[in-house]
């Protein structure tokens, strides 16, 4: 404690309207998960049944599918947002005509109505009618049942997830791009660099913190996501494209109370056992370069 | 290396528009496709073509949407409205005071208050036991509930932002006002805040979007028709609307608007506000 506490300009006070109503709206629910997932809950009387919820939980097959569902579902729109947001990073900061316009174009789906955009791409992934289909017949290839394919539905998800998602990785990229010197690059074309070669040792390490900056954002947004999954397959066909939000929601509008909670619980685990390793491998990374 | 200047003369226009080719089919056919399915009539709009309209019937749909039961759309929109302009100006007062201390003073708590901060960024909201406090302080099915959620979960975001951007201004301002005999809250709302703007205009506008569009919120925590928010209107209207394509895309069309006009004023503090910690890691 430093000497005149009283007289401090910054006052610990500060601090209270904030942690009122970040402490009982979501660190109080937060904590009190770990409890109700653990009952039989009606929302008015709480039953302790031990870790029957979990046992549920990980002995039906639906369930339990939609934990591997949510890795790939995670794992495949980080990646590809990942990707593809370097990509178009690197093209939209290169002298090219009307860079202005491209970065507004691939940025603005960021901003527009998730809900939107799922039923603007059901509707145009319908098997027979839908315009992709029907552009793909013209081609003479026969389009798939996107969405009512079962093995296929989560993908396409996955697609639109990627399309809407992608301008944040690109901003984020192009912002590490842009600090990085030209000076490097300079100094390595002198000595006789190739261009993938400037990419390879140049660019992608010094670019380091804007990856690791998407590759978490997407990672965590990939595994809490609920919004497109509920605005284009509800989950289905059948429980084919079930994610973890998903599932907790159908408990939860089923009355399943404590089951939701536990599902609440697993998503949360994942998360942690996921991110702060990754994010502990990362920052050892950091110093290294 | 004469001969190499001419195709590098042309790259940027034929690297410029190839890409401009693939971001018209892949980003902007889905955009004309809302628009060109809000203007048709019902009978063109059911078969989800991607053709030019015969006829227009753009303001018809509009008027035919916003009657939908009991003009919901209007009500819809007054509930969005109320609940992101709380929820932003809580954030914003809420947001920058932790921040300020957060970055002006070097205490133990700041470790605990970052942790819990980052916390906020990762652990995804425990839905039922939200309820059931909500419930509890009789705010659920409330608006103002409502606005209380999106507060808790938009603070880490807006406190990371107001943090970084507080350590750049000197400190000698606080302390001048502070000699001259300023109480805290005086040097915080009176100095400092009024220097925070460019940092507040990006919290305000990147929250405002993220508060208009979010859907699972108020899915869980504000059910009741006269509770309805935007998103929750297009989501209702989808299985009313299952026959009536011309209706479900002009509502999808006037939802867009709203952050299209907030775009088209604000790019560069979306994305700044988006951007922030790339480059710092």
């Amino acid at each position: 404690m430093t000497a005149p506490r009283r007289k401090s300009p910054y006052p610990s006070w500060f601090f209270v309207p904030a942690a009122v109503v970040y402490g009982t709206l979501f660190l109080l629910p937060t904590v009190a998960s770990l409890w109700f997932s653990l009952t039989r809950w009606d929302l008015f009387t709480a039953t302790y049944i031990g870790l029957d919820n979990f046992r549920q939980f990980f002995s039906e097959p639906f369930l339990v599918s939609s934990i591997g569902k949510t890795l790939i579902y995670a794992g495949l729109t980080s990646g590809l947002k990942t990707i593809l947001g370097l990509l178009l990073a690197v093209l939209l900061v290169s002298p090219i005509i009307w860079r202005g316009m491209l970065r507004t174009i691939v940025f603005f789906p960021v901003l527009v109505s998730t809900v939107g955009v799922g039923i603007t791409f059901t509707t145009m992934m319908h098997p027979t009618k839908g315009i992709i289909n029907v552009l793909l017949e013209s081609l003479g290839i026969d389009g798939p049942g996107w969405l009512t394919d079962p093995s296929l539905a989560l993908f396409s998800v996955v697609l639109v997830d990627v399309w809407k998602g992608v301008g944040l990785a690109t901003v984020i990229y192009m912002a590490g791009l842009v600090s990085i010197s030209q000076d490097y690059y300079e100094a390595s074309r002198i000595d006789g660099a190739t261009r993938f070669q400037q990419f390879w040792r140049i660019t992608l390490p010094l670019v380091w913190p804007a990856t690791v900056t998407v590759v978490t954002l997407s990672l965590i947004s990939g595994l809490r996501f609920f919004e497109l999954i509920w605005a284009m397959t509800r989950g289905g066909p059948g429980f084919s494209s079930d994610v973890v939000a998903s599932v907790i929601y159908k408990q939860y509008q089923a009355g399943f109370y404590g089951l939701a909670t536990a599902g609440n619980v697993v998503l949360f685990s994942l998360i942690a056992l996921l991110i702060l390793p990754l994010t502990w491998w990362f920052n050892t990374r950091e110093v290294e370069a | 290396m004469s001969r190499a200047q001419p195709p590098k003369r042309w790259r940027p226009i034929v690297v410029g528009l190839l890409t401009m080719a693939g971001f018209l089919l892949t980003f902007v056919v889905p955009f004309l496709f809302i628009f060109l399915q809000a203007v048709k009539d019902r009978r063109a709009a059911n078969k989800l073509d991607f053709t030019w309209p015969d006829s227009w019937h753009l303001w018809e749909n509009i008027v035919a949407v916003v009657q939908t039961r009991d003009y919901i759309l209007l009500l819809a929109y007054f509930n969005s409205i109320v609940i992101t302009v709380g929820a932003v100006t809580l954030l914003v007062i809420f947001a920058s005071m932790v921040g300020y201390v957060l970055s002006r003073r070097r205490s133990r708590l700041n470790g605990f208050v970052m942790a819990l901060v980052l916390a906020g960024l990762m652990i995804p909201p425990a839905v039922v036991p939200t309820i059931w406090v909500l419930q509890g302080l009789t705010l659920f099915k409330t608006i103002h509930g409502m606005i209380l959620i999106q507060v808790a979960y938009g603070l880490s975001f807006s406190i990371l932002l107001y943090r970084a951007f507080i350590a750049g201004i000197p400190r000698e301002l606080d302390e001048a006002a502070l000699i001259d005999g300023a109480k805290p809250w005086q040097i915080f709302f009176r100095v400092v805040l009024p220097l925070l703007r460019p940092v507040t205009v990006t919290n305000i506008v990147v929250q405002s979007i993220g508060i208009f569009n979010d859907f699972t919120n108020p899915l869980y925590y504000l059910p009741g028709r006269e509770n309805v928010t935007v998103q929750l209107t297009l989501f209702n209207f989808q299985s009313q609307f299952s026959t009536q394509y011309n209706l479900l895309f002009t509502n999808i069309l006037l939802i867009t608007i709203p952050p299209l006009i907030v775009f088209i004023f604000f790019n560069r503090q979306i994305v700044a506000g988006m951007t922030a910690g790339a480059v710092k890691g």
